[in-house]
């Protein structure tokens, strides 16, 4: 069985313009969201306790919500989450109240409101942990695109590093574009997937600088985008099914992870199908507009001309 | 072409077997079962303890499935959680007070596997549930506590050295210290210096020097307090009898408190949470009458006294506000009667507290002295005894006007209430054993059904081959679970996420290989000839693109907190495991089918 039986090469260079057009408008509608609507960063960036319960039966969060407010608890926002017997509520930071306090308080109003609830988990974050951790972040995401680049500056060229940081940043800035849309909840868990795009979204340019750097050696004479054209063409077969398994696990995880993993799943599906997009219709165009050309490839492997000289 | 050498199949059958044998306990789930740990130092842990836990069982008719000694206590393995419980009372009721008695959960290894060192996974809080609190150490209060005490070495250095003191106050982080005139405070000055070698000294003005703790003591200082909170709250967590906690500092100020399997999660936090300090000082005998205490109450209090209402003591009471001694200094206290047989409180004070004691006890006989518990800025009398004589030896005994329980309790206070800084949780994370399960069964489920859905796809896309690579896809799985259990590395859900995220990406290696196999043979290659460059070729992008996701993995690791780490750690061992999975063991088994024929007509991909 083959999907993918390509007799010619797809002229990929030829639709560039296209592509660029539409990965910048995607891009800059991504950073209008993140600028107008913002991250719903979760608890663990913004401080504030987050309390998961489970109750018997299904339960209204109206209700809960009621009895919170009849506890003296107001500022509480309640969800269902996941199931329809499960609510999570989430209260802001409150100076001068400790998490033990906050947690007991919501329980006992509950309880006293109906049925038995289960404590199924309390996560409070201090304000200071929650600063360190978006610093924390913010360098994770730096180093990784730091070294990401060296290493490909490196192994190939900077113009590759450069094509190739800026299609991932194009993809992560589309995921965080989403995640702005339609104000799902950013957690650490989520930033560890988008991390995790960074590094595996890579590797789709990776391969296809490979097949790139091949060709210059094959072909000694086709014209750099030829090269790039046959190089993309040879690997997207293989690009769409390791893609297509990686989501299969993907969804997997979204289908049957539950709710803790679920924005994480969802973060790796969107950088998945746009690491494909991404990988061979920006970085490669970009790697044709940075001016590479056969000498950047082959020079290395080149062997020194021999030197003539006169004998004394 | 396509064929290793003996002892290469030899290697990869080795590691194959050992990843089985070390995944292996994975399988077998836990058994309920009791731990006994002594409560304080002075307990021994040896045959004899495990003995004492065997005859009581004995004796209670309880059955169990062995019992095992190690450096920490000894461990009993129950048939079902009912016996647990009882178990659990008898060994208790028959031991006492020195050993904490905990239920537990032991993983259900068959003892052959056991000696080889196997061991199942070690799973975080979110898979097993319990209870995570990150506290912050107030340094800044501690200090001001410690110059507070302070005032009290200034006043007897300068006494000793005959100079007289007009008054030190403590002003921020630094004591103001004031003499009568210029002579004496040269006097104090270099007196004070030669003294207080801890404190840097410098004149203010004409009259005024200050004094703070230098660098050296101050970083002393801090740590001494950290360890005093961490030994605190070990003390306090062997009050709540957890099988397997974990405290640690973490950084310069902070304290890590994990309790896995704790069920009630609410007396956790509230015996952890307890911000609680003890201080002895005097009380202030001379405004001891009944008027002094009403004029206190309107507001009018002496400067150098503060005014306690409630607490056990009951009547409101003016106490001095120096501190004598802290809690610090107590080393040990426990329940016990007097000479009349009345409730006592026994304390035991460390050898500079029994010397601190013995001078403050000279002193102040026929006096009384009040142990202030203080909680969160707020002081409460625990007791105010009254000194009948001298007491050396730093063996203190406090009774009178207490039930058992009341003793019992001060005691507890005593031993387990004194932090030398003040501690806040500034991060919590609790997990009910129900969700922990739950998180278990979701990731399980996650990797399988992935697992499933790319093992249907890769056979029926790339036939054989695909065959091959789903097996591979497998013992990676098998070398992934090995060895994050060999390392007892945590697993916890980003964890199980990421090994489907591995399950998921390792099959790329796979699929450039089989890609570049079939690309090789439409060139017109031979089968030999195509497997051996498509596994060639493919090599070097494998290497390429795992090691960017590597580079990725080690950033989380590096700056990723708490269960993000965990993504990281399996992430990164993932990759290492894929590459020698996909590309030496897929090609074994395909060196084994076809490297044998000479003549391959064609490969099933």
């Amino acid at each position: 069985m083959e999907f993918f039986r390509i007799k010619r090469d797809i002229p990929f260079m030829s639709y560039a313009r296209t592509t660029t057009i539409i990965s910048l408008v995607t891009f800059l509608l991504s950073i209008f969201f993140l600028f107008t609507r913002g991250l719903a960063f979760s608890v663990e960036f913004t401080g504030g306790t987050v309390i998961e319960v489970h109750y018997a039966a299904a339960i209204d969060p109206g209700l809960a919500q009621a009895a919170l407010e009849k506890a003296g608890i107001v500022k509480a926002s309640v969800q269902n989450f996941g199931t329809a017997e499960d609510l999570i509520i989430r209260l802001p930071l409150v100076a001068g109240e400790s998490s033990a306090q906050a947690s007991t308080k919501v329980l006992t109003a509950l309880d006293s409101s109906s049925a038995h609830v289960e404590l199924r988990r309390v996560e409070f974050i201090g304000p200071q942990v929650g600063k360190e951790l978006v610093t924390n972040g913010a360098i994770a995401l730096a180093l990784v695109c730091i070294g990401i680049m060296a290493y490909l500056a490196i192994r190939f060229e900077w113009r590759f590093a450069i094509a190739a940081i800026i299609a991932n940043m194009h993809d992560i800035v589309i995921i965080l574009g989403f995640f702005a849309f339609f104000r799902w909840e950013f957690s650490l868990t989520v930033l560890a997937a988008v991390l995790s795009v960074l590094g595996y979204s890579v590797n789709e340019s990776v391969v296809v600088f490979d097949r790139i750097r091949e060709n210059f050696r094959k072909f000694k004479k086709a014209g750099v985008a030829e090269i790039i054209n046959n190089a993309i063409t040879a690997t997207i077969s293989r690009t769409i099914i390791t893609h297509g398994c990686t989501e299969m696990v993907v969804l997997s995880m979204l289908l049957f992870g539950g709710e803790s993993l679920h924005n994480f799943a969802l973060a790796l599906t969107i950088g998945i199908l746009f690491g494909i997009y991404s990988s061979v219709l920006v970085s490669s165009p970009i790697v044709l507009w940075l001016g590479a050309t056969r000498a950047h490839f082959v020079k290395s492997d080149t062997p020194a001309a021999p030197v003539v000289g006169a004998k004394s | 072409m396509n064929r290793y050498s003996r002892w290469r199949y030899i290697v990869i059958a080795v590691c194959i077997v050992l990843a089985v044998l070390y995944s292996l306990p994975n399988l077998f789930g836990e058994v309920p079962a009791v731990q006994v740990s002594p409560t304080s130092s002075v307990a021994t842990v040896d045959q004899a303890l495990m003995s004492g836990v065997e005859d009581a069982l004995k004796a209670a008719k309880i059955d169990y499935q062995g019992a095992t000694l190690d450096p920490t206590g000894v461990k009993v393995r129950l048939a079902d959680t009912d016996t647990q419980l009882k178990a659990r009372e008898a060994i208790q009721k028959s031991l006492g007070d020195g050993y904490t008695v905990a239920l537990n959960l032991l993983p259900a290894t068959p003892a052959w596997l056991a000696g080889l060192g196997a061991a199942p996974m070690y799973l975080g809080l979110d898979l097993r549930g319990g209870v995570y609190f990150l506290m912050q150490v107030d340094m800044e209060a501690a200090l001001n506590k410690q110059l507070d005490r302070q005032t009290g070495d200034v006043r007897n250095a300068l006494r000793e050295a005959k100079v007289p003191l007009a008054g030190v106050v403590r002003q921020g982080d630094h004591l103001v210290i004031k003499f009568k005139d210029s002579a004496t405070r040269e006097q104090g000055q270099s007196a004070l210096a030669k003294a207080l070698r801890e404190m840097a000294v410098t004149n203010l003005d004409d009259t005024q020097v200050t004094a703070t703790l230098n660098q050296a003591a101050l970083t002393a200082f801090q740590g001494q307090a950290l360890q005093q909170n961490i030994l605190t709250l070990r003390n306090r967590v062997n009050e709540l009898g957890v099988a397997e906690p974990i405290i640690q500092q973490q950084g310069s100020d902070r304290v890590v408190v994990q309790l896995p399997g704790v069920q009630d999660t609410a007396k956790a936090k509230d015996i952890l949470g307890r911000t609680a300090s003890l201080e002895i000082r005097m009380v202030d005998e001379e405004h001891a009458d009944a008027q002094s205490i009403a004029e206190a109450m309107k507001g009018i209090v002496p400067p150098s006294d503060e005014l306690f209402t409630g607490g056990r003591e009951g009547r409101p009471i003016l106490i001095k506000k120096q501190i004598l001694l802290t809690g610090e200094e107590i080393s040990n206290a426990s329940t016990g009667f007097d000479q009349n047989g009345q409730p006592a409180v026994n304390v035991n004070l460390s050898t500079l507290g029994a010397r601190i004691f013995s001078q403050l006890t000279r002193e102040n006989v026929g006096k009384r002295m009040a142990i202030i518990l203080v909680e969160r800025g707020k002081g409460e009398v625990v007791t105010a005894p009254v000194i009948r004589s001298q007491i050396d030896g730093g063996r203190v005994q406090i009774s009178g006007a207490m039930t058992t329980k009341d003793a019992s309790d001060v005691a507890l206070l005593l031993r387990a209430g004194a932090l030398a800084a003040p501690m806040e949780i500034i991060e919590e994370r609790t997990i009910g054993p129900s969700l922990g399960a739950d998180n278990i069964a979701k990731g399980e489920h996650s990797v399988l059904w992935g697992f499933l859905a790319i093992a249907v796809f890769m056979v029926i896309y790339y036939n054989v081959m695909g065959g091959f690579s789903t097996a591979a896809l497998a013992i990676n799985v098998l070398f992934l679970v090995a060895l994050l259990s060999m390392m007892q590395a945590t697993l916890t859900l980003p964890g199980i996420a990421a090994i489907a995220l591995t399950v998921g990406m390792a099959i790329d290696a796979n699929v450039l290989i089989n890609e570049r196999i079939r690309e090789e043979l439409r060139g017109g290659q031979t089968p030999h000839a195509a497997i051996h460059a498509g596994y060639q070729r493919a090599f070097a992008t494998i290497l390429d693109s795992n090691v960017t996701n590597f580079i990725a993995g080690m950033a989380l690791f590096a700056y990723g907190s708490g269960p993000v780490r965990g993504f990281a750690v399996v992430l990164c061992i993932g990759i290492l495991t894929s590459i020698f999975s996909a590309v030496v063991v897929s090609r074994a088994m395909v060196n084994l089918t076809y490297g044998r024929r000479r003549r391959l007509a064609r490969i099933s991909i």
